[in-house]
């Protein structure tokens, strides 16, 4: 598309968004978010996106309105947005792309282009749930600064493309190596603020599941969720999922970088962990890393009149590699349980839809929630873990709805 | 509401959003927010953490700014841009 025609598409997204504005706020944001969040936020429709939550827009940070979690697969269409750093290449800037793979800890340097990524190497595809470590931010009591995420920093794709390891395996890793490092085409808008570099420890890099992805669901990934290439990391936050991609730096040191050593960071042990991260743990905190087991409740929407004849209650659950093996719902805010039906098995790292029936119901208040448990006995917890990033909330929603 | 750079203008695709002009509000110490915060970021961010943080927690995401992202913004600027932040998007000292 030239220039000037995406231009004129981007107008007309604008006048289609303030249009949407008029749709009743309850019914796309939590009431529990932060005042200042609710006056701020509103739909916005950006090129090639169906309307999604605007929280900023430069840089552009944009949640999915909860209804998208009715099913497994999140179309690239309503996927989130997210950066922090508002200097992002446009796509004809990235027409050159290329990805330069190699480090001290490697035998050699290459440069690979789109193609030779997607014909040089065994395509693997993976169906991975990408959330924003601060998912939910907004609803963390008490509010702590930041993006004041809702629910829907998070989505499920069908990731396709070749494995980090093959490709480190035409640098050859060294035997010394401890970390990878990841560098993306965007950056800062100020030479004196970090640039948004990440690393992953090297067994993780090497695990099989961890591609550089091409394509998402089949098509190539939208402009904003990393276009041409991403580093997909199924079972950890979307912090490591380095967007339009352009370094991969085997390395023996530990990446000195303010995003890995002051960002993203939990006290040491408050939660489950697969792999360690020796490089980047100290004594007192360690960087994010495994997802929550979590789920969330896509419809009724919380404040909706629903019929006495009963109605489905339907979401999505996920955790951090394991599987989910049980979602329940609960009428009554928590205080009876009752087992909901699982949707199609996408694999242990994608998002397993479920559904629940609530059948005929007496006239009144009813609290709806939901509560996953993973295959490694994992739950839901009741109350928050409280820590000052607000990383981490998968205490089950509270969903008010009347019968009538 | 919305302003298109010139097609020169467009190295970056966050300028080719429609950008919303975020208007806070008025006071003595307006400019230096305005100045230095919306060179890296909208002012949506300011308003979106709104009435949650202290004036000290203000004080502190200004220092944040200086220290760990590098706004190269002096004392007297951060101290007004402090006290804007804190006059208009703050809830009172905790006791």
């Amino acid at each position: 598309m030239k220039r000037r025609d995406m231009l004129a598409g981007i107008g007309g997204a604008v006048v289609a968004a303030r249009a949407a504005h008029a749709v009743d706020q309850s019914m796309w944001l939590s009431p529990q978010l932060p005042e200042g969040t609710r006056a701020e936020a509103r739909l916005e429709t950006l090129p090639g996106k169906q309307p999604l939550i605007r929280l900023t827009d430069r840089p552009p940070n944009y949640e999915a309105p909860i209804s998208t979690f009715r099913t497994a697969i999140t179309p690239n269409e309503q996927f989130f947005v997210r950066y922090h750093l508002a200097s992002i290449p446009a796509v004809d800037a990235l027409g050159t792309w290329s990805l330069s793979v190699g480090g001290e800890a490697a035998e050699r340097q290459i440069t690979l282009r789109l193609d030779e990524l997607q014909d040089g190497f065994e395509q693997v595809e993976v169906a991975a749930v990408c959330q924003c470590s601060r998912n939910r931010r907004g609803l963390s009591s008490p509010h702590v600064a930041g993006v004041e995420w809702g629910y829907g920093a998070m989505g499920c794709a069908t990731w396709r493309g070749p494995r980090l390891r093959d490709v480190l395996a035409k640098v050859g890793a060294k035997a010394d190596a401890t970390e990878v490092w990841f560098d993306g085409a965007d950056g800062p808008v100020l030479p004196t603020t970090p640039d948004f570099h990440k690393s992953l420890p090297i067994d993780k890099a090497m695990a099989g599941e961890v591609i550089i992805a091409t394509t998402m669901n089949g098509s190539k990934l939208p402009h904003l969720n990393g276009f041409p290439a991403r580093v997909v990391v199924p079972g950890w936050t979307a912090t490591y999922w380095m967007k339009h991609v352009t370094s991969i730096q085997v390395s023996r040191k530990p990446l000195d970088s303010f995003w890995m050593l002051k960002a993203y960071r939990l006290p040491a042990g408050m939660f489950p962990v697969n792999r360690p991260f020796p490089t980047q743990d100290n004594a007192t905190t360690w960087p994010i890393t495994d997802i929550v087991v979590n789920s969330v409740v896509a419809d009724p929407i919380d404040g909706t009149r629903q019929p006495i004849d009963g109605f489905t209650v339907q979401g999505v659950a996920w955790d951090r590699g394991y599987g989910i093996r049980q979602v329940e719902v609960s009428l009554n805010g928590g205080e009876t349980w009752r087992p909901a039906d699982l949707g199609k098995d996408l694999g242990p790292f994608a998002f397993r839809a479920f559904n629940f029936h609530t059948g005929k119901l007496a006239p009144g208040n009813y609290v709806i929630s939901s509560r996953a448990t993973n295959n490694a006995g994992e739950t839901q917890v009741e109350k928050l873990k409280f820590n000052a990033a607000g990383y981490h909330n998968n205490v089950p929603q509270q969903v008010a709805v009347t019968a009538a | 509401m919305s302003r298109y750079l010139p097609l020169a203008a467009m190295l970056f695709v966050s300028s080719a959003f429609a950008q919303e002009q975020v208007t806070l509000k008025p006071g003595p110490d307006l400019d230096a927010v305005t100045t230095s915060c919306a060179t890296c970021h909208t002012l949506s961010y300011i308003r979106m953490n709104s009435s949650f943080l202290t004036p000290d927690a203000w004080k502190a995401e200004v220092a944040k700014m200086r220290e760990a992202y590098g706004a190269p913004i002096d004392d007297q600027t951060a101290a007004a841009i402090t006290k804007h932040l804190s006059t208009n998007y703050a809830v009172p000292p905790k006791s």
